[in-house]
C-alpha cells in the first residue's frame, strides 16, 4: 500500500459543533498546537439548528435563579439518572460560558437593564435561556467560529502562519482512532474532496461528534449525526452508556412529507403557544404526571396568568419536560384527535400579535412560509414528534470528560454521556457544549502536555494505517451482481434501517418489535459488508454513506439493546410493556462495550478471550458481521452526594429513589 | 443501478391531485433535471427524468438522483432547513439554496437546471471551493473586548445591539459572494475585493457597541474602504436580492459604512487626527 501521510499535532478534536470549538480553543489557549476534523465546512455544523437558546442561571430577568434551582431542574428533566457531578458542573459553570461568549463578540438580546435576555423553557423553573431570537446556535457558532480566526489572526502575527498552532481541517472524516496498547496515539482520516487519506499523530483525541438522529427516520439531525464519535469510542475500547435514551422532541414540522422531523423550536412554547388537538382542546392538562403534580397548573386560566406573574401561578403542561410533551401528542393522535396530518396543532397565531411573532420567533415564521406555506402569524402549526438527540454517549469522567478506559479520549458535548440522565431539558444542550467542551479541550491539553515533558509519546504502527485503510477502500472492491453493479446499495441500506430504527425502537417500544428490530440490524449488517459504490474517491457520497453505515449499525445495535434490556419507563425511553417508571431501575446504568472485532483488530492479540477470538477469525467475514457487535452490563450508579440530596424535598425524593437509598443517608 | 433501490412505484402519472389528498405521494410527476457533472477538468450538462412529490424542494430532487441513479453525484448539505448554508447552487442560473427552493415554485414541465456556483471553481459536480471566503474572513480583524470591562458587566441596549444582529443573521451560504459582479467574471478582483458577506462583517463590528478597535488605533470605516475594496461596491443590490435570511446588506451595510468612510476621508481634522497618530504608532 502508498504511504499515508503523518502529520503531528499535540491535541486532534473531532467535531467542529459548539463543543468541539470550544475544545479547540481551550487547547490552544492552553499553548498546544491543536487540529480539528470536521465533516462539514467550518461553521456549518450541527449546532447552528439549535434554536431556543443556552440555559444558564444568570438570573438576569428572575433574581430568584441560581446553579442550585438549575440543578434540580435538570434532575428532575433527567428523571433523577443524571451523572450527578455533570449536572453539578454544568450547573455551576454555565454563566461563565455564557458571559465568556460576549467578550469574544456574541451579541444577545438584551434586558432593559442592558443584560443578556433570558427566556422560558420546558422544564426550567425561571426564565434561564440566553438567547438571539430563534437562531441562538448560528449565534454560539458564529462567536466560537470568530474566536478560533482570532486566535489564527494572533498566530498569523507571531509566526507568519494562520495555522501554525490551530488549524481546522474540513470537510475531513475520522474513520478510526490510532492505539499504542490502550492509549490513544492518533486518527485516520479521509479528506472528502480528494478521497486522499491522512493520519494525524496525537497522544490526546477530544470526540465532540455529535448525535446519532440520522438512524431515525424522521428525525431533526443533519446527515452528520451518524454517531461517528460513538462508534469510534467502542472501536476503541471506551464504553457507552444509556444508549436506551433518545430524545423525540415533541414538535417536529409532519407536512410537507419532506420536510417532516424539521424542528420546531421550544421557544415557540416557552413564549406562551398552546398545543390544542382537533376538537380545540388544550390537551396537555391531562397529561401531568405525579413527580410534576405541583409545579404545573390545572387551568387554562392559572396557566396563562404564569407568563406575566410567575410568582403567584404555576406553569402551563405545554412546557413540561419533552418526553412528557412527546408522548402526550403521541397519544393524542393515537387516539383520533390528531390534525389533518398526523400531528397536532401549535398555535402562536391568536396568543401574541403579529409583529410579536415575527421579532421573536423569526426563523419559525421564515420556515413555515418557505416550507409550508403556512403563516404562523395567521393560523396553527402542524407538529408532531420527531428523533432530536441520543441521551446516552462515551462513558466519560464528569470532572476530566476523559473516556473511562481509553487514556488521551475525550468525549464532549451530545457523544458524551450521563449529563441529561434519561432525558435533556431544552437549553441545557448548548451550555453542555460549552461547559465541558472546555474541560474537554482544557484535560486533553493538560494531558498531551504531560507526556510530551516525559518524553512518552505514543506511536503509530504502520500496520493499524494499513488495516484503517484497507477497511475503508473496501466499498470500491464488494462483490457485484451480473450487470456490474454492487450487490448492495448503502443508500438502499441507510433508508431500511432508518426504517427499523423508527417504527421498532422508536417513540413507544414493546419487546417484540425490539427483538424484531436487532433481527433487522443483524441482517443490515451482513448487507453492509456487501455495499458498494461506484465512480472514484474524489468527493463522492456514496462511498462516505457506505462508510458511515458501520457507525450507524453500531450505534442502533446499543439503542435497541439497551432498550430490550431496560424492563420500565423512564425519560427518552417509553416501554408500552412497561409503563411505569421503576425506582431499582433509577441507579442503573446499561452499558454497552464492543464484542472483540474478528479479523480488523490490529496486533496486539492481549486479550484473555483469546479463544473466542481465534475462532472468529477462522469464520467468514459476513458471517461474523451478522452476529451480535455488542455486549451489554448493568451498573450501578455512585450514590448522589448527600449535600446535592438536600436540594430537595424529602417527599420529592422518594418518587425516585429507592426506599434504601434514602435511609442510608 | 440495483432494482432494489426502487422502493417507491414510479408514480408517473401526473395530475392525479384531485380533492384535498392528505399528504402522500397523489401529486407526483415525473420532473426534467439537468445536472452539471465534471470536475476541474471539465464536465457537461446531464439530462435526468425523476420523480418529483408534493412539497418537495430541489434537494430532496438532487437526493432522489443520488438514491437511484447517480450514486456518486456530489453536492453539499447540511441541515435542510435554510439555517446552515450549505447546499447553496445555481438553478434555472439563479443563485439559490436547494433546500429552501420549493418545487411548486416551477411549472411541471419546466426543464430545472442545476449548476455549481460560478464565481468559485469547481470541486465536483455541484460542489465548489469556497476557500476564497475563509481566507477573506481571516483578514477581517476580530472583535476587540473593551478594556476594563469584566465578563458578564458587559451592558448594550437592544436597539443598540439590533443592528448588528440583523448582519449575524448571516448563515454563509455565499450566495452574495457568488452574485457580486465585481468577482462574478472578474477572478482578478478577488485579490482586493473582501465581498459582501466580509463588508458586511466589518460593518457588523463597526456598529458593535462595545467594540474597542477605535481605542486600539483600528478605524474599520476607512479600512474597509482601503484595505478590503469597499470602493469597488457600484451599490447595484445584487447580493442583498440573493440573500435568503432577507439581510439588507446593501442598504444597512455597504452604503452607511461607505457614506462614513466618506465623512471621515473629507473631515480634515479626522485625517489629520489619523495622520498623526498613525505616525505615533511606528
Amino acid at each position: 500500500m502508498t504511504r499515508v501521510e503523518r502529520q503531528q499535532w499535540d491535541v486532534v478534536i473531532v467535531g467542529a459543533g459548539g463543543a468541539g470549538l470550544r475544545a479547540a480553543i481551550e487547547a490552544r489557549e492552553q499553548g498546544l498546537r491543536t487540529a480539528v476534523i470536521c465533516k462539514s465546512l467550518f461553521g456549518k455544523a450541527h449546532t447552528v439548528m439549535a434554536e431556543g437558546g443556552i440555559a444558564a442561571s444568570m438570573g438576569n430577568v428572575n433574581a430568584g435563579d441560581n446553579w442550585k434551582v438549575h440543578f434540580r431542574d435538570t434532575m428532575r428533566g433527567g428523571k433523577f439518572l443524571n451523572q450527578w457531578r455533570m449536572a453539578e458542573l454544568h450547573a455551576k459553570e454555565a454563566p461563565d460560558r455564557v458571559w465568556e461568549l460576549e467578550t469574544w463578540g456574541a451579541l444577545f438580546d438584551r434586558t432593559p437593564e442592558g443584560k443578556i435576555s433570558q427566556r422560558n423553557f420546558g422544564g426550567h423553573e425561571f426564565p434561564r435561556l440566553a438567547h438571539v431570537g430563534d437562531r441562538t446556535g448560528l449565534e454560539l457558532i458564529r462567536t466560537l467560529q470568530q474566536k478560533v480566526v482570532s486566535l489564527q489572526q494572533e498566530d498569523f502575527r507571531e509566526h507568519g502562519d494562520y495555522e501554525a498552532r490551530l488549524k481546522v481541517f474540513q470537510e475531513c472524516t475520522v474513520t478510526r482512532t490510532l492505539r499504542d496498547g490502550d492509549r490513544i496515539s492518533g486518527v485516520f482520516c479521509y479528506e472528502r474532496e480528494s478521497g486522499r487519506f491522512f493520519v494525524i499523530e496525537s497522544p490526546s483525541v477530544v470526540l465532540a461528534t455529535g448525535g446519532i438522529g440520522k438512524s431515525f427516520k424522521v428525525t431533526s439531525n443533519s446527515w452528520e449525526y451518524t454517531g461517528d464519535g460513538h462508534a469510534l469510542a467502542l472501536l476503541s475500547g471506551a464504553s457507552l452508556i444509556n444508549m436506551e435514551f433518545v430524545q423525540f422532541h415533541p414538535t417536529g414540522m409532519v407536512w410537507p412529507p419532506s420536510v417532516k422531523g424539521i424542528l420546531v423550536t421550544e421557544s415557540v412554547r416557552g413564549d406562551g403557544g398552546v398545543l390544542r388537538n382537533s376538537e380545540g382542546k388544550r390537551f396537555m392538562f391531562d397529561y401531568i404526571p405525579d413527580v410534576f403534580k405541583e409545579q404545573y397548573a390545572e387551568s387554562e386560566q392559572e396557566a396563562d396568568g404564569w407568563y406575566e406573574d410567575p410568582e403567584h401561578h404555576r406553569r402551563p403542561p405545554e412546557l413540561l419536560p419533552r418526553d412528557e410533551v412527546a408522548r402526550a401528542i403521541n397519544a393524542e393522535v393515537k387516539a383520533g384527535r390528531g390534525s389533518p396530518h398526523g400531528g397536532v396543532f401549535l398555535d402562536v397565531s391568536t396568543r401574541m400579535p403579529k409583529e410579536v411573532i415575527e421579532r421573536r420567533l423569526p426563523s419559525m415564521h421564515h420556515q413555515f412560509k418557505e416550507l409550508a406555506d403556512v403563516d404562523i402569524t395567521a393560523e396553527p402549526m402542524e407538529v408532531g414528534p420527531t428523533c432530536h438527540y441520543v441521551m446516552g454517549g462515551v462513558d466519560v469522567d464528569p470532572d476530566t470528560a476523559e473516556a473511562v478506559g481509553v487514556p488521551g479520549l475525550y468525549a464532549a458535548g451530545e457523544v458524551a454521556g450521563g449529563m441529561h440522565g434519561s432525558n435533556r431539558l431544552g437549553g441545557n444542550s448548548l451550555s453542555d457544549l460549552l461547559v465541558f467542551g472546555r474541560r474537554a479541550g482544557l484535560h486533553a491539553a493538560q494531558y498531551a502536555a504531560r507526556l510530551a515533558e516525559e518524553g512518552d509519546r505514543p506511536s503509530v504502527s504502520d500496520q493499524q494505517i494499513d488495516v484503517a485503510e484497507a477497511e475503508a477502500l473496501r466499498p470500491f472492491s464488494a462483490e457485484e451482481v451480473d450487470s456490474g453493479a454492487p450487490a448492495e446499495n448503502p443508500y438502499a441500506i441507510h433508508q431500511e434501517l432508518q426504517q427499523a430504527m423508527n417504527d421498532l425502537v422508536g417513540i413507544i417500544r414493546r419487546e417484540e418489535e425490539m427483538e424484531r428490530a436487532l433481527e433487522r440490524l443483524a441482517d443490515l449488517r451482513v448487507r453492509a459488508a456487501k455495499a458498494g459504490v461506484e465512480g472514484h474517491r474524489q468527493f463522492n457520497p456514496g462511498w462516505h454513506l457506505a462508510m458511515d453505515l458501520r457507525n450507524m449499525l453500531l450505534v442502533s445495535e446499543c439503542v435497541a439493546r439497551a432498550a430490550v434490556q431496560r424492563t420500565e419507563s423512564r425519560g427518552g425511553h417509553t416501554r408500552d410493556d412497561y409503563p411505569e417508571m421503576d425506582r431499582e431501575w433509577r441507579r442503573a446504568n446499561l452499558v454497552c462495550t464492543l464484542v472483540e472485532e474478528s479479523g480488523h483488530q490490529p496486533p496486539e492479540p492481549r486479550s484473555a478471550e483469546s479463544g473466542e477470538s481465534e475462532r472468529a477469525e477462522s469464520e467468514q467475514a459476513a458471517q461474523a458481521a451478522g452476529q451480535a457487535r455488542i455486549s451489554l452490563r448493568r451498573r450501578e450508579m455512585p450514590p448522589i452526594r448527600p449535600d446535592l440530596l438536600e436540594l430537595f424535598e424529602k417527599e420529592e425524593l422518594t418518587k425516585y429513589l429507592t426506599d434504601e437509598e434514602l435511609t442510608s443517608e | 443501478m440495483s432494482a432494489e433501490t426502487q422502493e417507491t412505484g414510479p408514480g408517473s402519472a401526473p395530475g392525479a391531485a384531485d380533492g384535498a389528498a392528505p399528504a402522500g405521494t397523489d401529486g407526483s410527476y415525473q420532473a426534467h433535471f439537468r445536472v452539471w457533472r465534471g470536475d476541474q477538468e471539465g464536465g457537461e450538462l446531464r439530462d435526468f427524468e425523476v420523480e418529483v412529490n408534493e412539497g418537495e424542494v430541489v434537494l430532496d430532487i438532487i437526493h432522489r438522483l443520488q438514491a437511484t441513479q447517480a450514486p456518486d453525484l456530489a453536492v453539499r448539505w447540511n441541515c435542510k432547513a435554510g439555517k446552515c448554508g450549505s447546499c447553496s447552487a445555481e438553478i434555472n442560473g439563479r443563485p439559490r439554496l436547494l433546500c429552501m427552493t420549493r418545487m411548486s415554485t416551477f411549472a411541471r414541465t419546466e426543464t430545472i437546471t442545476v449548476t455549481p456556483l460560478r464565481a468559485f471553481p469547481v470541486t465536483r459536480d455541484l460542489v465548489t471551493d469556497v476557500s476564497y471566503n475563509y481566507a477573506k474572513a481571516r483578514e477581517v480583524p476580530a472583535f476587540v473586548p473593551p478594556q476594563g470591562v469584566a465578563p458578564g458587566e458587559y451592558r448594550m441596549q437592544q436597539e443598540d445591539v439590533g443592528r448588528s444582529q440583523e448582519f449575524r443573521k448571516c448563515i454563509e451560504c455565499y450566495l452574495c459572494q457568488n452574485v457580486c459582479h465585481v468577482v462574478r467574471d472578474h477572478e482578478e478582483n478577488k485579490e482586493a475585493f473582501a465581498g459582501p458577506r466580509f463588508l458586511m462583517r466589518i460593518a457588523e463590528l463597526d456598529m458593535h457597541p462595545l467594540d474597542a478597535a477605535e481605542e486600539q488605533g483600528l478605524d474599520r470605516k476607512t479600512t474597509a474602504q482601503d484595505e478590503h475594496g469597499l470602493g469597488y461596491c457600484n451599490i447595484t443590490k445584487c447580493c442583498t436580492e440573493v440573500c435568503p435570511e432577507g439581510i439588507k446588506i446593501t442598504d444597512n451595510a455597504l452604503i452607511p459604512m461607505k457614506e462614513r468612510a466618506a465623512d471621515r476621508k473629507y473631515d480634515p481634522l479626522v485625517w489629520l487626527g489619523d495622520k498623526i497618530r498613525r505616525r505615533g504608532e511606528r
